[in-house]
């Protein structure tokens, strides 16, 4: 039921009132009725309708222009159409002009009046979605952000927190996908750099020339097709944080060109001859191992120990699964209102799933997986259907077991089964049971099947 | 264990009852029944849109409806609408007990061309699986291919599928056990 978007009908003649109310139900809404102005306020009083159909013209009390202006005052934001028998000019122009959303001419086209409600509908639903976002916006990378009840992590969140307003270069460790972006992002805007830039370089994506041009800029003509001065990603985070994704990757010349900017805080662009100077915060986040790194001559000491001043190793996920239920509750609730899917949350045997999955891709995987399955669902909660196609760990298989239950019960359980594997087709079910349609109607009493 | 009931509502094939009451078999677990075929209610009959008010088609069934009724689905071939809309391909009380179907827009020949009886057999069916989920509390569902998505004209109806999704499914064998309580 589209219980979010009530919608209210007005109109003296009961039969169009209710036909239409009935019209609108099929369609899931929950609908109210009124046959006159007046019920029509005391109801709009009570219950925040979204959109309201009035007809135009009520003998005696209200018309309906009248019942519109009043109902626009009780509820400003509902929309209101107005419904004609005739079309003219004038009325429409009328109705528009005090307030009416649209009007319409009855009898109109199905297609024309379910293309309006869903119009309108879809426009509430992103003005309230962009409420949402706006207030998200200004607080999407503070500390209580980041969604843990794990020891480790909160000590973390709490260094994150004390280092913030130091200019200390900082090393993030962990896994792919462990939120490494996330923590340096809580460490910038919690600090008193949050209103300067940060400026992410993904390092591992990118050549060695373009990395060395991307990070410090160009002069004009240093290279083929640098027609003009180019400020590079230091220059762009002046005053503020420069993020180092994948640092692990760079080569051997970037990480002395790297080293002497962390140590003189200046460098040169590409085919520049003039120094420039920075004031930057460098973070610089690897999945990599640095120290092995370090001890078999792939990455510079002296840049470990400058990059490596205060160090934050993430755990895993599967090293913190106490968080996976907080975390897959926080993905469903946001990521179902992003895509407008209607999902109110993740059942017990379906987070036990996911609670003994390793999940090798840590957090991303979890948010990827999560999505697939809102995109997936059909019935509302995520249930182990929803999760059936993840890649179980040996920990997660269990062999069936026989419930210990009365084998009536065994046999209600199987006839559910079949019914819902079936889609709810009785012909399918009862052969997929190899029992004919008769002796299944006849179960299905005994057995009392209900809701479930 | 109460019935549902098929009923025509004027001349309707005999051949298309049996089709109806073929598809109900496949899909509602209670013994399915045809009665005789009843009159058009002719007070229905709106002169100026030349087409019969199915209100009054749903007031009939529900008087008509045998003790024993879980629900009744009338067919009928006239043309039917109510005062807002131009036209209805059927009729449902949502969860309650009676329901309408017309086979008049269904007809290949409502849109000037040949008569071709396969299609009005299929569009039949997902009518009448439509206007009966109703009656079972489906609301209108999301996935086009089913038949309790919303059609607004006959291009889609022709796009549904024959047999319910997996959702809409699952909530009418959720709601077997309600048919008990008959009209």
């Amino acid at each position: 039921m589209k219980k979010n978007w009530p919608i209210l009908v007005v109109d003296d003649e009961v039969v169009m009132c209710e036909s239409l109310a009935a019209w609108l139900r099929e369609d899931g809404y929950f609908v109210d009725t009124a046959s006159d102005g007046q019920s029509a306020l005391s109801l709009a009083g009570k219950t925040d309708y979204a959109i309201c159909f009035v007809d135009l013209k009520m003998p005696g009390g209200m018309d309906g222009i009248e019942t519109m202006m009043e109902l626009r005052r009780i509820r400003p934001e509902a929309s209101v159409i107005i419904i004609t028998a005739y079309a003219t000019v004038d009325t429409a122009i009328q109705a528009m002009k005090e307030g009416a959303q649209e009007y319409i001419v009855k009898p109109c086209n199905p297609q024309e009046i379910s293309m309006l409600v869903s119009r309108i509908l879809k426009l509430k639903k992103l003005q309230s979605e962009n409420a949402i976002l706006r207030k998200k916006l200004t607080r999407q990378y503070r500390h209580h952000d980041i969604i843990t009840k794990n020891p480790r992590m909160q000590e973390i969140l709490a260094l994150t927190q004390d280092i913030s307003s130091l200019r200390s270069t900082v090393l993030i460790c962990g896994e792919s996908g462990t939120g490494k972006e996330l923590v340096a992002r809580a460490v910038h805007y919690s600090g008193n750099r949050a209103e300067k830039p940060f400026v992410v370089v993904s390092c591992a994506a990118l050549t060695e020339t373009l990395l060395e041009s991307e990070l410090f800029g160009y002069e004009k003509g240093a290279f083929t097709g640098a027609n003009s001065q180019a400020k590079g990603k230091f220059e762009l985070a002046a005053g503020g944080t420069i993020f180092l994704d994948e640092i692990g990757d760079i080569s051997a010349k970037l990480q002395a060109d790297l080293l002497r900017v962390l140590q003189e805080r200046r460098f040169y662009r590409v085919g520049g001859t003039q120094e420039v100077e920075v004031d930057v915060r460098v973070i610089a986040a690897t999945n990599r191992n640095l120290s092995e790194e370090v001890r078999q001559g792939n990455f510079r000491e002296d840049l470990y120990y400058r990059l490596n001043v205060i160090e934050i190793r993430l755990p895993a996920l599967r090293d913190r699964r106490e968080d996976i239920p907080l975390l897959a509750e926080h993905f469903v609730q946001r990521i179902s209102s992003e895509l407008g899917r209607e999902i109110s949350g993740i059942t017990g045997a379906a987070l036990k799933l996911l609670i003994a999955y390793d999940w090798p891709g840590n957090v991303r995987e979890l948010e990827n997986v999560i999505e697939r399955a809102i995109v997936t669902c059909h019935n509302g909660m995520l249930d182990e259907q929803d999760f059936s196609w993840l890649q179980h760990t040996p920990s997660s298989a269990h062999p069936w077991e026989v419930p210990d239950v009365s084998l009536g019960e065994l046999e209600r359980r199987a006839i559910v089964a079949a019914l819902e594997r079936k889609g709810g087709n009785v012909k399918e079910a009862s052969a997929a049971l190899g029992i004919d349609r008769s002796t299944l109607y006849d179960k299905l009493k005994r057995y009392e099947i209900t809701h479930k | 264990m109460n019935a549902l009931y098929l009923v025509a509502i004027g001349n309707v094939p005999s051949n298309v009852m049996d089709w109806i009451e073929h598809a109900a078999t496949d899909w509602y677990p209670l013994p399915i029944r045809r009665l005789a075929s009843m009159q058009i209610p002719e007070h229905a009959f709106e002169t100026t849109r030349k087409q019969y008010q199915s209100v009054e088609f749903l007031k009939l069934l529900a008087r008509s409806a045998p003790p024993d009724a879980a629900r009744i689905l009338g067919v009928t071939d006239v043309d039917l609408s109510i005062p807002m809309l131009s036209f209805l391909f059927g009729q449902a009380q949502l969860d309650g007990p009676v329901a309408v179907v017309s086979l008049c827009r269904l007809r290949q020949e409502f849109y000037g061309l040949p008569m071709q009886e396969e299609v009005l057999r299929e569009r039949t069916i997902k009518e009448v699986l439509h206007e009966l989920g109703h009656t079972f509390g489906l609301v209108h569902c999301g996935d086009p291919k089913c038949p309790m998505s919303l059609a607004t004209h006959v291009a889609l109806v022709d796009s549904k599928e024959d047999r319910y999704c997996a959702r809409c499914g699952i909530q009418l064998v959720e709601r077997f056990s309600a048919v008990e309580g008959g009209v």
